[in-house]
């Protein structure tokens, strides 16, 4: 039914199942929706934030997506200005990655805010010391990145890319994407950064507050060096999954390794200046401050020694070693564990920053506040979960996403119904200039 | 955002930071721009219709 | 012109705070709740939802009985002065300039009507002087009518906190102007709280004029961001470096000590 938007040479569901899929996910969106749609109207209430807990759940959401989309904008520095070519087989799903992150970073800030409808009064009456200025703009401005680098493979699509206007915008946009993606890279350190800054410039929060380079927080190199490292993991799991889910092989191993070596190496480096860090802050930062670090992860019901151990060890230094040494992480299932425990290890450390940072008590005669997110804010947090599914279903069903699916599942014997479209292109990709023969919707 | 908010002086933060941003947002546009002038003029040229 | 408005630049408001004289009656509470317009709810058992500029804290030398000890802390908006005046945790965070810290008296402002609602402001308060609207303002029938006229009421979803009845310093700024003076005498500007407290344990001034009684019970050492220089007297959290302009006193070193952290080696130092 829809075989004419789908690529050339490459086999897809039959649509019932890719409609079944919209379907069944919708239903989690319009939940979602729903929650939304009542925090509008009746307010924060609606959440089980309180005084106590200004930032919760969505801005670890928030922090985890950036992070976990960092992957687009660290593929595309190695890919279009360090010039590793074989990631090119990669960067347009790192991309698509991306662009949900950021995009479900942007909507769940938009729900967010007490006054959505002030949500410009942050960028007209920016104060530009605060970090979160820094990031609302380098956000949007990295989104506008994002989505100049998605419009291509759009374009791509084989019905859109039949008009000439669009074939010749996307080739244009193709050759100087490499000035995109070196702006991109720009502003992603920085937002990377000041979401780094936003707890570590808090000197009224001693667990979060970390000493300052320049007008620069420890945490801010931290929290870029992070989402470099653990969000290329994240492209290579979410890719993985989607190998799993559609049963093929999509990118080539050495791509794989190329990338989880890269990100290894990060990481590895990530996980020592996170130690030097944690000690510094431990034995000269909170001291000053009048407190002893092991107040931080004890006298509560769940911020203890184990987070702080599993953040940094278990889901850092562990992912870390398996990824830098070349025997583990060519092991399939190796290096789906380790993708994992590094993606689940930045998020812990968002969570942390977030979270344990307004948990923890500062005046004396106070304790420890813990929190559970209400439905409402669970709901609208799966809501961009939902939304991303769904743009990976359509993107991947009707875009040229991944280069070498096609030399990876050669189709043998052409469907008969599809044995026009299978006239030759034995070598097969050639990207963008392949000639493709006329299709007629295959109705009947 | 713009010299006309109140709030806004010319001092050594806004130079930094709002140079950073009106530098990228250029780049960002004029990049666009550029594509987007670049592909009329290439359509017009009768490129991009090899396959008809 | 210039010359007359030096002395008014360098105005800092501050309150001192005496926990021997304070009972806990709450009497500021309410104080501020009326002359601020501030909202409630039908339920107000939980702190962490409602909105009090001052709140009374009960603390404890948590010893057992009979050598058990407890004092009640009034806490209004600190307004800090932060490592540089102008630096408070809060005002610096601020994306959108919706708080501000005012050079002219100390004051840290919040601007209700550019407040967005990001919380960030809540976050990097350590004493939880800021609070959210999480619910529409909504007064029982009739009560409206006891409003507050020189206070704007604040809409949902943005925060607020204590201005040390801003709205009083002006009124006493526009006296003065009536009557062709500059400055504003001591007993012209005084916050609720101050006012209400039966036991006088509050005590509110220019702690940069030594003729107010601020000034000369807290001795604010002003080479050193104000630390108190009585003996008796204390910030809270002096260590964090927010430099508040609350200041108390207590006669009692557990009190004193209560007010800041300290490792379990500087505590032993200290009480010793």
């Amino acid at each position: 039914m829809d075989s004419a938007l789908i690529p050339e040479g490459v086999n897809r569901c039959p649509i019932w199942k890719f409609l079944l899929a919209i379907a069944i996910t919708s239903v989690v969106l319009l939940w979602g929706v729903y929650a939304m749609l009542l925090i509008y109207m009746k307010g924060l209430n609606q959440t089980n934030m309180n005084n106590a807990y200004g930032f919760a759940l969505w801005i670890w959401a928030d922090l985890a997506v950036i992070a976990l989309g960092g992957g687009a904008f660290f593929t595309g520095l190695l890919r279009y200005i360090f010039g590793l070519d074989e990631l090119k087989n990669i960067i347009n799903y790192a991309v698509l990655i991306g662009f949900i992150c950021y995009s479900s970073a942007l909507l769940i800030l938009g729900i967010d805010v007490g006054q959505p409808l002030r949500g410009w009064f942050i960028f007209w009456h920016a104060n530009v010391h605060s970090m979160l200025t820094e990031v609302a703009f380098c956000l949007t401005c990295y989104f506008m990145v994002l989505t100049i680098e998605y419009i291509p493979l759009v374009l791509e699509n084989r019905q859109i890319d039949r008009v000439p206007f669009f074939h010749n915008l996307s080739h244009n946009m193709h050759e100087i994407m490499a000035v995109f993606a070196a702006t991109g890279a720009f502003l992603s350190f920085f937002h990377q950064g000041s979401l780094g800054g936003v707890s570590g410039v808090l000197f009224g929060r001693p667990f979060g507050f970390r000493e300052h380079v320049l007008v620069w927080p420890w945490t801010f190199f931290l929290f870029t060096w992070s989402a470099a490292a653990c969000g290329p993991c994240f492209t290579i799991l979410i890719t993985k999954i989607t190998e799993a889910v559609s049963k093929k092989r999509l990118v080539k191993d050495n791509v794989y390794d190329l990338l989880a070596k890269i990100a290894g190496w990060m990481l590895t480096g990530y996980v020592i200046a996170k130690i030097i860090d944690t000690i510094y802050w431990a034995t000269t930062t909170v001291p000053s401050m009048g407190f002893h670090f092991m107040q931080f992860y004890s006298n509560n019901a769940l911020y203890g020694p184990w987070i702080l151990i599993t953040e940094v060890i278990i889901c850092g230094a562990l992912p870390a070693l398996i990824l830098i040494n070349p025997k583990s992480r060519q092991n399939p299932k190796l290096l789906v564990i380790a993708v994992t425990l590094a993606a689940v290890g930045v998020s812990l450390n968002r969570w942390v920053m977030v979270l344990q940072v307004l948990a923890a008590p500062v005046l004396t005669f106070q304790e420890w506040v813990l929190y559970y997110p209400s439905w409402q804010e669970v709901a609208t947090t799966i809501l961009p979960v939902a939304y991303g599914v769904i743009m990976i279903l359509i993107s991947f069903r009707y875009m040229p996403i991944f280069p070498q699916e096609k030399e990876l599942n050669p189709i043998e014997p052409p469907l008969s119904t599809a044995a026009v479209e299978e006239t030759e292109e034995a070598p097969a990709e050639a990207a963008e200039t392949a000639a493709e023969p006329e299709l007629k919707p295959a109705e009947a | 955002m713009l010299p006309f908010s109140f709030e806004w002086v010319w001092d050594m933060g806004h130079y930094v930071f709002h140079g950073g941003l009106w530098y990228a947002l250029s780049i960002l546009g004029m990049g666009m721009t550029y594509c987007i002038l670049k592909a009329a003029y290439d359509t017009a040229k009768g490129k991009g219709r090899h396959h008809h | 012109m210039k010359e007359a408005n030096k002395h008014s630049e360098m105005q800092k408001f501050g309150m001192v705070i005496d926990l021997d004289k304070c009972t806990g009656c709450g009497a500021c509470m309410v104080a501020c709740m009326a002359e601020n317009n501030v909202p409630f709810q039908e339920d107000e058992t939980d702190p962490l939802l409602s909105v009090k500029w001052m709140r009374v804290y009960k603390m404890t030398n948590g010893k057992p009985y009979p050598e058990t000890d407890i004092c009640y802390l009034p806490r209004p908006c600190q307004h800090c002065e932060g490592q540089h005046e102008g630096h408070s945790p809060c005002v610096s965070v601020c994306p959108a300039t919706a708080t501000d810290y005012d050079m002219a008296t100390g004051i840290v402002s919040q601007i209700y009507t550019r407040c967005f609602g990001c919380r960030y402001c809540m976050a990097a308060c350590p004493y939880h002087v800021r609070l959210f609207n999480w619910y529409d303002p909504i007064w029982p029938p009739g009560m409206e009518k006891m409003l507050n006229p020189d206070i704007s009421v604040r809409m949902r979803g943005i925060v607020e906190k204590c201005s040390f009845c801003f709205h009083r310093y002006q009124l006493a700024k526009d006296q003065a102007y009536v009557e062709g003076r500059r400055e504003i005498e001591e007993h012209e500007y005084q916050t609720a709280c101050t006012q209400a407290c039966p036991a006088d344990a509050i005590v509110f001034g220019d702690l940069n004029n030594p003729s107010h009684l601020v000034h000369q019970l807290a001795q604010p050492d002003l080479k050193h961001h104000g630390k108190p220089k009585n003996p008796k007297a204390f910030r809270l959290l002096e260590r964090l470096g927010t430099n508040p302009k609350i200041y108390y006193m207590s006669s009692k070193k557990w009190v004193r000590l209560a007010g800041d952290n300290y490792t379990r080696e500087e505590l032993n130092k200290k009480r010793t």
